[in-house]
């Protein structure tokens, strides 16, 4: 097991490593951030000021390098709107995303699983079916759209919740919370509705489909023979069997909730690392964009690193050298 | 799955008698007929916009921005009805959702079939050749899947920068993984049955068994991923175009309105961003309705 790990440990920074190359090189070969950054009215002296400062005459090979290098430094240079360092900027920002991704997934754990087990369990109920009809709505409604029609009826109708920003934060860790404060969760909950919504819809029929495959198995029908309770089959047999595939989808979609949350913080204009990459693709910050690509990067080979990991501890069937 | 023997070999597709089956079966579901037809209203609306919207959304001549932010109904001072209001520059609404309903429909057929056409060959190819192709192949999807499609179009908008074409090309590179694995994954079982064998032995090029033979029995899958992958294109797209990174102002799409709407809607003008939200939310139902019946349709599984 440790050398199928190992060789998964190689495949990743294999990843990471030709990542750093398709970016840097899509990001520098095309789009000319010197246009964005130099007045139009500045001399001569004063554009090969600025692009010597930072590094923009290089051949492409040695910024690359020297691009390489910052990044093993944790250095991705300064940048061109901020005047300060890319990776800073987004590590601040980190924590309110991680917030917004943790609480998004909280809830929809909390709705997704009672519902879809109800679902697995009755699915000739009439509620059943409204639930599956509502979890297809849930998946076709494009996020961004929702997050307005939540704005305008609970900001701007009821008037009960803030349309944007954190509110106060209090420290912990070193870094800044919201739901620490109750002003902090009252702007936090229309965001994570908002970025939970798809997800839920994807827990409760994953559930549905798992109560469906594990109900007729022949361990529930004895340990309904047995007669125990039907409170302690479903909590014990069928409950537990379930977890194996929603814990794996938990795992892979916490990296793809932080993804999205680019759509709900432009929306509610929660200080996070989305609304930052989105301006910084929209002015061309070049710094900023690679350093958030390479740290999504790296954020998703690591989880998938882990996932696999998880894998061939939990279920000893799955072993990482049979994959071909 | 007993229906592929050997007189499959040179006449892959379905023969009508097996098509009309398909129809009656699709449309056994009032749901699915529902979403087909509702679809079917949505493209044509779009196909003859420039004839049935009352204006021409993109024409700034047309546009008079004392018109602007109308409410649903009211009436301009030439007598123009804005049945569904008007936005910030004066832009009928109804109109603009009729235009905007063609970018979408067409950025999301287009990357939709691109795709298919890129990945369905990639897949083919992994599952036939085998080896080296198969391994380099499906190393690269498996990268490429490993990152959620937001991620992707993100990456590839920063590299190409904005607007609808590079949207397009985004959700290309962005999707065409998920039809090269499930086309390999369904090859893969297709390449041992008989009809192949025979073709091999007749001795045919190997183009001809790829693609005459091998292809249309593996089509199926690709169809329905193929539909769900239109709507997931068209939400992609609007999502793009609501964070600035795809159609330009001048040229809205509904994800553009949508999002021109958005600042007005903090002051109860609801109906720039509403109207072009159900139309968009509609059209993705229907389509996905459609795609969720032809699955259950077109699944071996169900087909006994």
């Amino acid at each position: 097991m440790v050398t199928s790990i190992i060789r998964r440990l190689i495949q990743a920074v294999f990843v990471v490593v030709a990542m750093t190359v398709i970016v840097f090189i899509g990001v520098n070969v095309i789009g000319n951030p010197v246009d964005i950054l130099i007045n139009p009215d500045a001399n001569q002296a004063e554009r090969a000021r600025v692009i010597a400062h930072y590094g923009l005459d290089q051949p492409l090979w040695r910024q690359y390098l020297l691009f390489l290098q910052g990044l093993l430094h944790g250095d991705f240079g300064d940048s061109f709107v901020y005047g300060r360092p890319a990776m800073g900027l987004i590590l601040e920002r980190l924590p309110a995303t991680l917030e917004l991704a943790i609480s998004a997934l909280t809830i929809a754990l909390v709705f997704g699983l009672p519902l879809g087990l109800y679902a697995g369990l009755y699915p000739n109920r009439v509620s059943s079916k409204l639930i599956m009809s509502g979890s297809i709505l849930g998946f076709s409604l494009p996020t961004f759209w929702v997050g307005l029609m939540l704005i305008m009826v609970f900001s701007v109708e009821l008037g009960w919740l803030p349309t944007n920003g954190r509110g106060p934060t209090l420290e912990l860790f070193g870094a800044q919370w919201s739901f620490l404060t109750g002003e902090g969760i009252r702007h936090l909950l229309l965001p994570a509705f908002n970025l939970a919504l798809f997800k839920t819809s994807l827990i409760l029929r994953l559930t549905r489909a798992g109560v469906q495959e594990v109900l007729p198995q022949d361990y529930v029908k004895f340990a309904r023979a047995k007669g125990l309770r039907e409170r302690r089959v479903i909590a014990v047999h069928v409950l537990k069997n379930l977890m194996i595939p929603v814990v794996t989808i938990i795992g892979l979609e916490f990296g793809s909730l932080i993804a999205f949350s680019v759509v709900t913080e432009s929306i509610f204009a929660w200080p996070g690392m989305g609304k930052l990459i989105i301006d910084s693709i929209n002015l061309l910050d070049r710094p900023v964009i690679v350093a958030y690509l390479m740290m999504m990067v790296l954020l998703f080979v690591v989880l998938n690193f882990i996932i696999d990991v998880c894998y061939t501890i939990l279920d000893p069937r799955v072993r990482l050298d049979s994959k071909a | 799955m007993a229906e592929h023997n050997m007189q499959e070999t040179d006449k892959a597709l379905p023969e009508p008698g097996r098509l009309s089956k398909y129809l009656a079966d699709f449309f056994a579901s009032p749901a699915a007929a529902i979403g087909f037809i509702t679809l079917l209203v949505i493209c044509c609306l779009a196909l003859f916009a420039p004839w049935i919207s009352p204006q021409n959304p993109y024409d700034l001549m047309q546009l008079d921005i004392m018109d602007g932010r109308l409410a649903p109904g009211s009436e301009s001072m030439t007598g123009f009805v804005y049945h569904l209001g008007t936005d910030s520059q004066g832009r009928d609404i109804l109109s603009g959702i009729l235009y905007g309903l063609r970018t979408s429909l067409l950025v999301g057929v287009l990357s939709a079939f691109a795709a298919a056409i890129i990945g369905t060959t990639a897949g083919l190819f992994a599952a036939y050749m085998g080896r080296r192709t198969e391994i380099v192949i499906m190393r690269l999807v498996d990268l490429q899947l490993s990152f959620p499609t937001i991620l992707m179009a993100l990456m590839m908008l920063a590299v190409l920068g904005k607007g609808v074409l590079n949207v397009v090309i985004a959700l290309i590179i962005a999707e065409w993984a998920t039809y090269a694995r499930t086309v390999r994954a369904t090859a893969l079982v297709e390449r041992e049955k008989e009809y192949i064998e025979a073709a091999r032995m007749l001795r045919l090029p190997g183009w001809r068994i790829l693609f005459r033979h091998l292809l249309p029995n593996c089509l199926a899958p690709v169809i329905v991923i193929a539909t769900m992958q239109v709507a997931r294109a068209i939400g992609l797209e609007a999502t793009l175009s609501f964070l600035g990174l795809g159609a330009s102002v001048t040229e809205p799409s509904l994800g553009m309105l949508i999002s021109t709407g958005y600042q007005y809607l903090l002051t109860g003008l609801y109906w720039i961003s509403f109207f072009p939200g159900i139309a968009l939310l509609v059209t993705i139902v229907a389509i996905n309705l459609v795609g969720d019946r032809l699955r259950d349709v077109l699944n071996p599984r169900n087909a006994s």
